[in-house]
């Protein structure tokens, strides 16, 4: 096998592709240090610094700073030293140390930031160079805290495609067969009238008229209704997202959201409609008290209840402040296994997963489900959305899964400025937690159990050069229903994500496996070129080609290209 | 009606979680009675058997299970099943000596028993008096089998559970192990051309030495066993050594391995400590002297048994380690889920693999940067001293990362170098539990890090290495029964059955066409196996190969003055001067043992990755990882169905027999222009198809899942996993904000 001597092959840089940078190259851009300006950023200030970095000494150098990032670049020695942050990533930057101290390097300032990293610089005490810095960073970090506009609408980048049109709603619903004899399109919320959080186009049961909507409305938080997320061809089968319905204390009732629910049952013949609770059920309970809570048996007698105890968004902001003390700068060694699990961030992302998988299997075996949290647009945009990608290959296509983002997470109202705090000075704020790296993590695992299952990285951006984000692996089955394993024997960190800073950390930009692939392919395709001409230059050579053995080869030929 | 009321009441109230009552099996139609006997191996005799005996499915999560009967003979333990199983014959990964249902008498690790819901382990005492309704076996490559004894007549019942319980239990004697009844005869199949070098004729040594360019001496003066009988037959010393007999037998360094820049790696085992304290410190300067001056006059030594866990230590805990992965049933499986990362922890046996690979790293930064030479010793010089040296070995030269050339290693510093196989793996049930330990099993361990951190540098497999790992329990080779060289020669000699004749021959390990056909053995080859591109022999040949190593770290060490001009005083001197600061006992710091070669370590990881040169493992927290396929293939909780690693693997042999094929075809033409174009053979659809590589489970080659509809496994017990206590866990998602609709 494989100690036949397979001749080097070299492949092509990535990077040769010249279309994204074209229309750059027509803007007059100013270099900075030795990276070039993004169109529309501006520099607002250097000075020297120096960055105390926890994996070396402390690195001399000089800081840039422009309205999109931060720039460092050392000046000490040959070993290029270099920080390149975006601004957006910065989380909380802190004064340390002051005139009291001793030695100039305790006018320190520390930035966190939200990419499991911090950085810390010194400055020198003369000519209040921390102050300027502090001021400046902090005002164009956080611009929406100080009146000022967030870059990507000052940026002058032209793309060739418009990334706003990735997704278009229609389209999306009628290749998943809709609308139906069971399903229709309404425009209810054309001016966002029902729903200021939904999408403009739903799709709900046909049975369901306009004024049945409007009074479910009534009953569920913050109006957001049992729609259609996903629609199983064959067995007809539905996947419904909403958010939690309105029981409160004294346990109200609402027939039309008890009907509404009953319809969306009757749809596809289901004998029960499932309902999944992303919650555990004490947080459900808890929610009557703020007016919310869960469907219960007597009211919603078609219907079955599952919590799936997956908990809220503080409890997982807090997990992943803990695995970055484990991770960032240093590694836990010796106890790195208890050290991970006491973060329980794998738990969380292992009751995601399950979740979705339960999800995935009802809906495949031919019953409806519906699907909700408190609002359902955290908990429930996981869990459609992951279970979508299972059960649906388009989704685990580079397209597919933009779609997929754009479907369930931008349109249905993922708060994704609350939820990064995108330019927003409190860092402090509650609102924030990594719902959506939670998400991307879980995809992660799929794609580390399934290489089958293509891994993406903004549309616009990622589709002027998807061989950078494309699979080789993948494999089109239409049909097939990827489950994960939701056990903690498969599930890992991230660790090219979360430990992507460490030096000591093997990062690999290709992996050696795609890597041998592709080579493998090239070199393949190599020997069936050579090979037919050769055999070209054969049959020219035999005045005619009525003989078996000229046609045999190109049989062959064919053959070897098939399974692929 | 079946044979329940033998056992009386207690088999109308089954003893185990059972879907299938006694009463509902009675209703299925009675299994055929045809006599079902086992192919025996050439040697193999049947001792006893039971029928009808349920097996328990390991792969489904209800405990249903399937009829059969039961040997017991002198290789294995084997289950026939009344149902007639086509899946055997399909597999494309099948072990010729024995199969899924078969449990070689050596592999088992324990047998426990279930009374009256209780289950109980079974020991000697326990056999005589009475026989459980279920019967448990553990084995070494963590198999599980659960058999059901209630079926059956109360009198076969106890036979079958007592030959088992005797043969796999009690204490034997070595010529009782198969491999001396076992007479196959090499498959006169198409044999691969294995060149594993065994280091037994003094010719192996010679070619080593000249390989590595070692300026060390052989010793053929143990040949009859004369210096000791734990020495191997043959051995290399520092030529400086003197007089070989008053060592008594012990405290040889031993030459290991040279690097290019001529220091080398020996190891030990410990002078013997006699009444005065003096003559063991003398004895080790003489040692280390003699180790000093093979290159520079530079030695650094250390003794394994003070910086590394002991054998006894290995043992528990490996011991804990491998019973998470004994699993019996679903809910012990996601109960355990739960806990998962801190009972790993616990067990200690990721850190010990750490360790191992530490100091090896360590001694290889001695060698490669100081190029100082290194002596290892330890009491017996054949444990540890085994493990560090063959990992140093494996990160210097790129040879030992070949099939052949790993194989040779474990010939030269395992078998040939006397690892005590035998008491270590307990192929005997010896009750004396201090000498037990797996060892071995922890340097594979320690080789598949390397493995799985750097693919491309090995052209071996992961699953070589599991089966090479399963293979130590198999008891038809000779490589891994005996204690020393010498045990092996004296048991042979006795054991021929020609009496003196000629001595008995049992096939090594590393003949693999005794266990599989030639297709099975493709999947020992790593298809990420990045392949040294030849140079032309004659080129090589002029350069003098400088150990291919290009990445070789700068030398910090002062470089050797020429020889010529120095005069012999001078050089006295500077050894004098050198002998203090070079001759010396590197100590762990205390702190952090990884503090140490951090540096070595980060030096190495800036140059750009040479697969052909030296290779260090991350030992950070998350790089060392569980042996996924060796310890969770059995488990059906943990099959992904049609992904795991397996699946790109697969992929990626197809596409490489492809392109090998079309490469031959190529060549073919070349060379024979004149030939038509008759190269049919050569392009024979040679595509290894798996059927449908993309229903293969994740532990394929090894367990072959029976469930193939697409049902995912949903974890149970997800709640007690997760109590998120904190206050936090109440907070509504959106504290601030929430309004509730009127």
């Amino acid at each position: 096998m494989a100690s036949a001597p397979i001749a080097p092959y070299n492949s092509s840089p990535l990077g040769n592709s010249s279309s994204p940078n074209a229309s750059r190259e027509s803007l007059k851009m100013e270099p900075l240090a030795d990276v070039a300006m993004l169109p529309g950023e501006e520099r607002v200030i250097d000075k020297d610094i120096i960055y105390i970095c926890p994996f070396n000494a402390a690195v001399k150098g000089k800081v840039f700073i422009t309205n999109y990032r931060l720039y460092f670049k050392n000046t000490d020695s040959e070993t290029p030293v270099t920080l390149d942050v975006p601004l957006g990533v910065i989380s909380r930057i802190e004064k340390m140390g002051g005139a009291s101290s001793r030695g100039e390097n305790s006018y320190g300032l520390e930035i966190t930031c939200k990419d499991m990293r911090n950085l810390r610089f010194a400055l020198k005490q003369e000519g209040h160079s921390r102050r300027d810095i502090f001021e400046i960073l902090f005002k164009y970090a956080f611009p929406l805290s100080h009146g000022m506009q967030l870059f990507a609408f000052l940026s002058q980048e032209k793309y060739e495609e418009n990334g706003w049109n990735v997704y278009e709603a229609m389209e999306e619903y009628r290749r998943q067969g809709l609308p139906s004899s069971e399903w229709r399109v309404t425009f209810i919320n054309k001016n966002y009238e029902l729903c200021d959080t939904y999408p403009t186009i739903l799709v709900v049961p046909y049975k369901a008229t306009e004024e049945d909507l409007r009074r479910v409305a009534t009953f569920r938080s913050r109006c957001r209704i049992p729609v259609l997320s996903w629609f199983h061809k064959e067995n007809h089968a539905v996947i419904m997202r909403c958010s939690q319905p309105l029981v409160g204390m004294s346990g109200k009732r609402n027939k039309d959201d008890e009907r509404y629910l009953d319809l969306i049952r009757e749809a596809n013949g289901t004998t029960k409609l499932t309902i999944y609770d992303a919650r555990p059920n004490v947080n459900a309970v808890a929610n009557k008290a703020t007016g919310g809570g869960y469907e219960g048996d007597d009211a919603y007698q078609n219907a079955e209840l599952v919590f799936l105890d997956i908990h809220n968004i503080h409890v997982m902001r807090e997990s992943l402040k803990k695995l970055k003390d484990i991770v960032y700068p240093n590694v836990e060694e010796s106890h790195w296994l208890s050290s991970l699990e006491s973060t329980h961030w794998l738990e969380h992302i292992k009751l995601v997963l399950s979740g979705a998988i339960q999800v995935a299997d009802k809906v495949s075996s031919g019953s409806s489900v519906v699907v909700h949290c408190s609002d359902g647009w955290d908990r429930t945009a996981q869990l459609t959305s992951l279970a979508m990608l299972m059960l649906d290959s388009f989704y685990r296509t580079l397209r597919g899964f933009q779609v997929l983002l754009e479907k369930e997470w931008i349109s249905f109202g993922h708060k994704f400025a609350s939820r990064i705090g995108h330019g927003d000075k409190n860092h402090a704020d509650q609102d924030r937690s990594p719902i959506f790296l939670q998400f991307i993590d879980c995809v992660w695992q799929m794609t580390k159990q399934n290489v089958r299952v293509k891994t993406a990285s903004l549309w616009s951006f990622v589709n002027s050069d998807t061989s950078l984000y494309i699979n080789p692996f993948y494999t089109s089955e239409s049909s097939r229903v990827l489950y994960p394993v939701a056990s903690m024997r498969h599930l890992e960190l991230w660790v090219t994500y979360y430990i992507r800073w460490n030096p000591r950390i093997q990062h690999q930009q290709q992996s050696p496996v795609e890597q041998r692939y592709k080579e493998l392919l090239a070199l393949r395709d190599q020997y069936l070129k050579k090979l037919e001409e050769l055999q070209l230059s054969d049959s020219t050579h035999l005045t005619n080609s009525s003989t078996p053995n000229a046609a045999t080869p190109n049989q062959h030929i064919t053959h070897l290209q098939t399974p692929f | 009606m079946l044979s329940l009321g033998s056992v009386g009441a207690k088999s109308t109230k089954p003893s185990f979680v059972s879907y299938v009552t006694p009463e509902e099996i009675k209703l299925e139609k009675e299994p055929p009675k045809i006599e079902k006997h086992p192919d025996l191996l050439p040697g193999e005799v049947e001792f006893c058997c039971a029928n009808p005996i349920l097996k328990y499915t390991q792969d489904d999560m209800s405990q249903r299970g399937i009829f059969g009967t039961l040997f017991c003979t002198n290789f294995r333990v084997t289950f026939i099943s009344d149902e007639k199983s086509q899946e055997e014959t399909t597999k494309t990964f099948k072990n010729k000596l024995y199969g899924e249902n078969d449990i070689p008498l050596m592999c088992v690790d324990h047998i426990y028993g279930v009374y009256d819901e209780k289950k109980k382990l079974i020991t000697g005492g326990l056999v005589k008096n009475k026989y459980p309704s279920k019967m448990i076996i553990h084995c070494k490559d963590l198999r599980v089998f659960q058999f059901c004894l209630t079926f059956t007549k109360e009198e076969d019942a106890k036979k079958i559970f007592q030959g088992i319980a005797h043969h796999c239990l009690e204490e034997r004697s070595l010529k009782c192990v198969f491999a001396f009844s076992y007479s196959g005869t090499p498959s006169p199949e198409m044999q691969r051309k294995w060149e594993t070098i065994l280091f037994d004729s003094p010719e192996d040594w010679t070619q080593e030495m000249k390989r590595t360019r070692a300026n060390c001496r052989l010793v053929t003066e143990n040949e009859n066993f004369e210096l000791s009988q734990r020495l191997p037959k043959y051995f290399v010393i520092p030529s400086a050594l003197g007089d070989l007999f008053s060592y008594q037998g012990k405290g040889f360094p031993i030459w290991c391995w040279s690097h290019h820049s001529g220091c080398a790696l020996f190891k030990a085992s410990l002078p013997p400590v006699t009444q005065e304290d003096g003559d063991f410190q003398k004895h080790l300067d003489i040692m280390l002297n003699a180790v000093a001056h093979n290159y520079l006059y530079s030695a650094k030594t250390e003794d394994l048994s003070e910086s590394l866990p002991t054998i006894q230590d290995i043992q528990q805990s490996y011991n804990k380690f491998k019973q998470f992965f004994l699993i019996e049933n679903s809910t012990d499986f996601w109960l355990s889920d739960v806990k998962w990362f801190s009972s790993l922890e616990s067990s200690g046996w990721l850190d010990i693999i750490r360790q191992c690979l530490q100091k090896a790293v360590e001694v290889v930064e001695c060698l490669e940067k100081d190029n100082t030479n290194v002596l290892i010793t330890e009491e017996e010089g054949t444990d540890l001293c085994c493990v560090i040296s063959s990992l140093v070995q494996i990160m210097l030269d790129p040879y030992y990362r070949t099939l052949m050339g790993f194989q040779s290693l474990v010939q030269k510093e395992w078998v040939a170098g006397c690892h005590a196989f035998l008491d270590r793996c307990n192929h005997l049930h010896q009750k004396d539990k201090e000498c037990h330990s797996p060892v071995f099993l922890l340097f594979l361990e320690c080789v598949w890090q390397l493995v799985q951190q750097h693919s491309p540098a090995f052209q071996f497999s992961e699953t070589y290495l599991t089966v090479l790992s399963d293979s130590v329990d198999v008891p038809v080779f000779s490589t891994f029964l005996f204690n020393s060289a010498h045990h092996r020669e004296s048991v042979m000699k006795a054991e021929s059955p020609l009496a003196q004749s000629s001595p008995l021959s049992c096939p090594t390990v590393w003949d693999w066409s005794v266990q599989f056909d030639s297709k099975a053995q493709n999947f020992f080859f790593n298809p990420l196996y990045s392949e040294k591109v030849k140079h032309e022999k004659a080129v090589r040949k002029a350069h003098k190969p400088k150990h291919q190593r290009q990445l070789s770290l700068p030398s910090t060490a002062f470089k050797p003055p020429s020889k010529k001009g120095f005069f012999k005083d001078e050089t006295d001197s500077l050894k004098k001067i050198l002998r203090v600061k070079r001759l010396s006992r590197w100590m762990g710091s205390p702190d952090s043992p990884a503090a140490t070669t951090r540096g070595f370590y980060e030096s190495w990881k800036q140059r750009p990755l040479d697969y052909h040169g030296l290779l260090l493992p991350c030992l950070d927290g998350p790089a060392v990882r569980v042996w996924m396929q060796r310890y969770l293939r059995w488990i059906p909780e943990v099959h992904i169905m049609g992904g795991g690693s397996v699946a790109v693997m697969t992929k990626l042999m197809e596409l490489l027999s492809q392109v090998q094929d079309l490469k031959r075809v190529l060549e073919q033409r070349d060379s024979s222009q004149a030939v038509k174009l008759d190269h049919r053979p050569y392009i024979q659809h040679r595509l290894l198809s798996f059927g449908s590589s993309g229903r293969l489970s994740s532990s394929f080659p090894f367990a072959y899942s029976r469930n193939r509809s697409f049902k995912p496994i949903i974890p149970t017990g997800l709640m007690q996993s997760l109590m998120v206590t904190d206050s936090l866990a109440s907070q509504e998602d959106e504290a601030s904000s929430f309004v509730s609709l009127v």
